[in-house]
């Protein structure tokens, strides 16, 4: 099964390329300017996320540094205990939304710590490969397009976090114990 | 919510570091926080240059367009206001094909002329359309069916089967993303009985 999937990972882009490329040069298009123009827009987009990545970036990296962090953490610890949740993995289940570099150091810290096949080595693994940096998400996306207001959308981000996180839990306990 | 949220991140790491004495921490990471801003940005530049040149081709072609005819019954359930046929579609659905396949940074550039065309239908260029939550939602809680980055983790500490996360990645990230919907269906129908 795996090898059947890494297989399709390792052929879908070259074969999406040499597809779209095929099939507009059948159509008539002038490939080589429509992809150079359509290029173009790549750099525009970049620099108009820019902004709004610097001030994330910035805010995110001066709370973990200057130890708020530490302290979220510790002020969540009993809420966590009660729910019977490993505190290990306290720190990647509220760093994850916030910092995708950051979880990830987090996440290989504990596979290397407890062993990758260990129940909490496992459960790392699962909670980083079914969540997403929901912040990052929202500031490239609505940067992009200029939106001020981002609605509801990271209310829904971070409860879809949440129910990842649970997720994990649950069908890392069930599969594994 | 960005606003609160991003002043509180400030405000509070500056007094934590005046009552835990780390100010000359906190001067650093403000810098360096820039800095990763800035290269998070040029690393996302080669990609979405590249990806957004090869999608020009399949919008010139019609590609896009085909695609979005042909899949459009399964988009219209979840973008009820995107009219059929519509560009947005053919670029919703290469991002959520793209997600799925765990193709992360082939998904963020589709993702973005996804949002382009969605802003082009929002009547208020200000405010984030229900359509354009929706489309957050699923990329936030994106369903993965191989979690490269993991498994490559996990082979490097010698684990005895590096892959058996797969089946409980794809699980979690699919009970997530079903979580995501609903939760986005219920604000879109409070959402839009406000703005009535």
């Amino acid at each position: 099964m795996y090898q059947w999937v890494s297989l399709l990972s390792l052929w879908a882009i070259p074969v999406t390329i040499a597809f779209v490329l095929l099939y507009g040069w059948q159509k008539q298009v002038p490939v080589y300017e429509t992809f150079v123009d359509g290029a173009k827009g790549g750099l525009t987009t970049t620099i108009r996320i820019l902004p709004h990545l610097i001030a994330m970036m910035v805010a995110v990296s001066m709370f973990r540094e200057s130890g708020a962090l530490d302290l979220l953490l510790r002020a969540l610890k009993p809420l966590l205990d009660l729910l019977h949740f490993p505190e290990e993995l306290v720190p990647l289940a509220l760093l994850r939304p916030l910092t995708g570099t950051g979880s990830l150091a987090i996440a290989t810290d504990l596979i290397a710590q407890y062993g990758p096949d260990s129940f909490l080595g496992r459960l790392a693994a699962t909670m980083q490969g079914s969540t997403d940096t929901t912040l990052y998400v929202l500031t490239v996306y609505f940067g992009a397009v200029g939106i001020r207001n981002s609605a509801y959308a990271l209310k829904v981000g971070l409860w879809s976090d949440l129910a990842g996180v649970i997720f994990s839990l649950l069908i890392v306990s069930y599969i594994f114990a | 919510m960005l606003n609160v949220i991003w002043l509180g991140l400030i405000v509070i790491s500056i007094v934590v570091a005046a009552i835990t004495g780390r100010m000359e921490a906190i001067n650093a990471a403000a810098f360096e926080g820039a800095k990763t801003g800035v290269t998070v940005c040029l690393g996302l530049l080669s990609v979405l240059a590249f990806w957004m040149g090869l999608m020009r081709i399949a919008e010139k072609s019609g590609l896009l367009e085909l695609l979005a005819r042909v899949l459009s019954p399964i988009i219209q359930v979840l973008f009820p206001d995107v009219p059929k046929g519509h560009p947005a579609m053919g670029y919703i659905l290469s991002n959520m094909s793209a997600n799925l396949l765990g193709l992360g940074n082939a998904a963020t550039p589709m993702g973005l002329k996804a949002m382009e065309e969605l802003q082009k239908l929002n009547p208020d260029k200000q405010n984030a359309s229900p359509a354009m939550c929706t489309l957050l939602a699923i990329n936030t809680a994106s369903i993965t069916i191989i979690p490269t980055t993991m498994i490559a983790i996990r082979m490097q500490y010698g684990s005895v089967n590096p892959v058996e996360i797969v089946g409980t990645t794809l699980l979690s990230s699919f009970a997530a993303t079903i979580v995501a919907l609903l939760i986005d269906r219920m604000y879109r129908y409070r959402h839009i009985r406000r703005h009535r």
